[in-house]
């Protein structure tokens, strides 16, 4: 098989990484948010909760976690495990973990923004909810571009990681041609991919950094 | 009417006392400068009365309304949710460090606040934000934004977006600690402006002589105690206590 063709053949299973890598993203950031806030302000025991979960995720591998969240169901429920669920199951465990560390990357931003925006809201009169919406949020994310933009680049690696559960993404798929026709030809490609995907992810960060760049802190 | 009523305030952080029974008050168009070495308790003194400190003993009252009292028991009690909101919109406050939005534009700093707090329209926040920033010189920056301004064009900022809520006191927390001499003249001057409008205000600072001629009375403080209360003239010229005199002939000398 020459290059071509294995890129060609491996088309399909590159568009399944690229799926699990904005699926992923599209739901850890926001249940990160929301795990940020109930760690940093909710009611005690949910914050003891939320930091054991944030404990657990991050204490334990990825891969384990994911089949876990793909068996648990057939062993703890008896549930039949579906194909379509194979997909599912890679986007909830790499939604949930990525959750954990998004959480704790935007703590760190908001707990860097100076005591003096809260106390400026607070004597403007602005509310809560308004102060984290209008004033603490947008400039956490700026803060925390350079390292959700390290995120993301793990992400697009992690993405194989769903091999484990012998989901066809690239990584499976490249194995099983290099198994077949005995040549790293495959890998060669996958690791291109995989290098040229975070090339883009990077240059897409860097522009959100630009773009940020209108105010200074 | 007294704008403000400060009474027997204390506060402590952990085992230290800052303030030991403080009280003062403020009346309608009156300027007041509170002035006194470092460390002795006169911005914790605004803070407290600003609620972002609690106090830990006393009352306070905006507008002859309590904001918070202390029971027999020795208890805080506050007032009801929607009357602490109503005291809030009482005053105003400006920053050492001016504390502008930096995500905002200047006419967005000015203009949200009054558009969530006050439930202003788009228009009618805007005039009013133009009206201001003419007044302080910044007519041409309202699209600038904070980083790109001088730290006494920030704080003319800030003190505009403080004015637009239409406090009935207005404090200053040392508002010029953090400028060169230059620009702490700009913030005066604005300062007097004010005065000259009979803006109720409330100064912090280590500006002597301004505190001299722009107040209408003075309180000097050391170790958490008012020391010494008066007009400029009875507290610069003719202070009756020794910590006064020592600290006023020491900032003499320094000058």
């Amino acid at each position: 098989m020459s290059f071509f063709d294995i890129v060609v053949q491996l088309g399909d299973s590159m568009l399944n990484s690229i799926y699990i890598f904005l699926l992923t993203l599209l739901f850890s950031i926001p249940i990160g948010l929301i795990i940020c806030v109930i760690r940093m302000y909710a009611w005690k025991p949910l914050q003891w909760l939320v930091k054991l979960y944030i404990s657990v995720v991050r204490g334990t591998p990825l891969m384990l976690q994911l089949l876990v969240v793909y068996f648990g169901p057939y062993f703890l429920m008896n549930m039949k495990l579906t194909t379509e669920y194979r997909f599912w199951a890679v986007i909830i465990a790499f939604s949930l973990n990525y959750a954990a560390y998004f959480a704790e990357i935007f703590r760190s931003g908001i707990q860097s923004i100076p005591v003096g925006q809260h106390e400026a809201t607070y004597i403007l009169g602005y509310g809560n909810i308004q102060k984290f919406v209008r004033i603490i949020i947008p400039q956490m994310f700026k803060r925390v571009l350079p390292a959700v933009t390290n995120e993301s680049i793990t992400l697009v690696k992690d993405t194989s990681l769903a091999f484990a559960i012998s989901y066809i993404e690239l990584f499976t798929e490249a194995k099983m041609i290099a198994a077949a026709e005995t040549s790293m030809m495959p890998y060669l490609v996958a690791a291109i991919f995989y290098y040229v995907l975070n090339l883009i992810v990077a240059g897409i960060m860097s522009l959100l950094e630009k773009r940020m760049n209108y105010y200074k802190i | 009417m007294n704008y403000l009523d400060a009474k027997h305030i204390k506060k402590s952080f952990k085992d230290v006392d800052v303030l030991h029974d403080v009280s003062f008050s403020v009346k309608e168009g009156e300027v007041l400068s509170i002035i006194g070495p470092s460390g002795s308790g006169k911005s914790t003194l605004l803070r407290c009365c600003t609620f972002l400190e609690t106090i830990t003993d006393g009352s306070i009252s905006y507008m002859e309304k309590a904001a918070v009292v202390t029971n027999e028991s020795g208890k805080l009690v506050y007032a009801d949710r929607s009357d602490f909101k109503e005291i809030l919109k009482c005053f105003g406050l400006v920053f050492q460090n001016f504390n502008l939005f930096p995500h905002y534009n200047v006419l967005k700093n000015i203009v949200q606040p009054q558009r969530i707090v006050l439930k202003r329209s788009k228009s009618e926040a805007e005039k009013v934000a133009r009206q201001l920033l003419e007044k302080v010189g910044l007519s041409e920056k309202e699209r600038a934004y904070p980083c790109e301004l001088s730290g006494g064009q920030q704080q003319r900022v800030a003190i505009v977006r403080a004015l637009a809520m239409s406090p009935k006191i207005l404090f200053f927390d040392e508002p010029t600690s953090a400028l060169d001499p230059q620009l702490t003249g700009e913030i005066l001057d604005v300062i007097r402006l004010l005065a000259e409008d009979n803006m109720t205000m409330v100064i912090v600072t280590h500006e002597m002589n301004f505190a001299k001629a722009i107040s209408d009375r003075v309180i000097f403080m050391a170790d958490g105690y008012i020391i010494e209360e008066g007009t400029p003239s009875e507290v610069f010229d003719n202070p009756k206590n020794e910590r006064t005199r020592q600290f006023l002939a020491h900032y003499n000398s320094a000058n």
